[in-house]
């Protein structure tokens, strides 16, 4: 659904991401980690058409997403840190995302009520805590019933009761057989979730293995365990 | 494009600072015409305030204005918006509240006091004026990402064009006074829209006879129908072509 080949990024001298080559096809949820600074948000934002890339391509079915935008209705975005205009309420943006978007497709607020946003509508955006835009960052997210979801660091910020609403919603959206893409620091809360995962580091991609195949050749049943294993046979 | 830019407008209005610019533009016209006994002096008073305060408020409010909309920006660009459409649109809504802040300020007031023709005109250059000095505003805040930088670029763009500009062409016509740069003068106002505006108003009221042999120069070229649209048509120059620069910078700029 997604390939991205030979994709580099410089920002002056610093190169933030090599000649990056990945495929990532539906039905997949692929968790994408690293160390700090090692190119994951600035991949992530490449493929939103946020980061304009110095190299390479990206595809999204089967078509470049230079120079178009239309491919964007098929992707939901949950930020890292939501920056939403500090003026407009929670309502007032989740509206004018609505207007601006006039998808045809039937609305999921499931996520809404479940968070209870509704009774925060009119809250002014500048106003929010952390944990709460994120919450606000969630619903757009998931509200389009789009095909791919790119989540950055989903559930930092969130307490443990939001964590597990938006853990649950993310297999529900699994099982309907979307392309899911996580980054995460935490790695725990990725065991049950992903069937995929890839390794950055320092713009490079490591690696990009199927879990199972992470943990045959690791011999680890927990995701950072089986990192730290395959990190140190390539290194030997 | 047409979905954005209310949105924009109405989160402009909220701000105040365009009431306020509404405001003070209103008693600055309303007391030029109740000072001056003929409506022609109190039309000169008002086009030295509106030249002066028109361009500085636009440059600096939509200077400020669009790093402050930078969360905006980044909201909708993770949506299926085009980025030529998320830019025209901020261009739009910040270009029509200034022109709509300038005409309820200055308009009602010239419309009651002064001449038809001349107070029209006026009007028309007012607006124009805002959306230049919106367009270079643009162009100044998408060549850095710090906000002060891009906030001092603005000043000092303005600071040219309102104050710097005139001093240069003054010191090039006391150079050059023994030959014939008449002409010459006429293409050199078109450097700066604030004196092709100025001289535009000028040569359309009665003090135009004092202002000599330029003066008369002058008057042959813009008191034409011709001068008079191809006047128009450099200040519309002088708004797509600082905004199209900074259109197609931002199309490949990294958020």
């Amino acid at each position: 659904m997604i390939a991205i080949q030979n994709l580099s990024k410089r920002f002056g001298k610093l190169t933030v991401l090599n000649h990056v080559h990945l495929a990532c096809n539906k039905g997949e949820c692929i968790a994408l980690v690293g160390p700090n600074g090692c190119g994951k948000t600035t991949l992530i934002k490449s493929l939103l058409g946020m980061v304009v890339p110095t190299e390479g391509e990206i595809l999204f079915q089967g078509k470049s997403i230079k120079n178009d935008f239309a491919y964007r209705k098929h992707i939901g975005y949950m930020p890292q840190i939501g920056r939403y205009p500090e003026n407009m309420t929670i309502g007032q943006v989740i509206t004018m995302i609505k207007h601006l978007r006039a998808s045809e497709t039937d609305l999921d607020e499931e996520l809404l009520e479940q968070f209870d946003l509704q009774s925060l509508f009119d809250k002014r955006m500048g106003t929010l805590s952390g944990g709460t835009t994120q919450k606000v960052s969630a619903v757009l997210a998931f509200l389009f019933n789009p095909d791919v979801l790119i989540l950055d660091e989903p559930t930092a910020g969130l307490d443990p009761l939001a964590s597990e609403t938006l853990e649950a919603k993310i297999l529900e959206e699994k099982q309907k057989g979307k392309l899911i893409l996580i980054t995460s620091h935490v790695l725990s809360e990725l065991d049950d979730l992903v069937t995929q995962l890839i390794f950055m580091q320092d713009g490079n991609v490591v690696f990009h293995k199927s879990m199972e195949a992470l943990k045959v050749e690791s011999g680890e049943k927990k995701i950072a365990k089986a990192i730290a294993n395959i990190l140190k046979q390539q290194a030997a | 494009m047409k979905k954005i830019i209310p949105f924009i407008v109405l989160d402009i209005l909220k701000n105040k600072t365009v009431l306020l610019y509404t405001l003070l533009l209103a008693a600055f016209a309303w007391s030029a015409f109740a000072l001056e006994d003929n409506s022609s002096k109190g039309l000169l008073t008002l086009l030295n305030i509106v030249l002066l305060t028109v361009p500085m408020v636009s440059i600096l409010f939509a200077t400020i204005y669009i790093y402050n909309s930078a969360e905006f920006i980044e909201l909708l660009l993770s949506q299926p918006i085009q980025r030529k459409t998320i830019w025209t649109s901020l261009f739009v809504g910040l270009s029509l509240s200034l022109v709509a802040g300038f005409l309820v300020g200055v308009g009602i007031p010239i419309l009651l006091f002064a001449p038809p023709d001349v107070g029209l005109m006026m009007l028309a250059v007012g607006c124009l004026i805002s959306a230049v000095f919106t367009a270079i505003a643009f162009l100044g805040a998408i060549l850095t990402r710090d906000k002060a930088k891009g906030i001092g670029i603005s000043i000092l763009l303005w600071l040219y064009f309102a104050v710097l500009f005139d001093g240069l062409v003054l010191f090039l016509t006391f150079q050059f006074s023994e030959y014939p740069i008449e002409k010459g003068m006429v293409a050199i106002s078109a450097l700066s829209p604030i004196d092709m505006a100025r001289i535009l108003m000028l040569l359309h009221l009665d003090v135009s006879a004092m202002m000599g042999y330029t003066g008369a120069v002058f008057k042959d070229f813009f008191g034409t129908i011709f001068g008079l649209f191809l006047s128009f048509g450099v200040l519309l120059l002088w708004i797509t072509g600082p905004f199209l620069l900074s259109l197609s910078r931002f199309k490949h700029k990294d958020l």
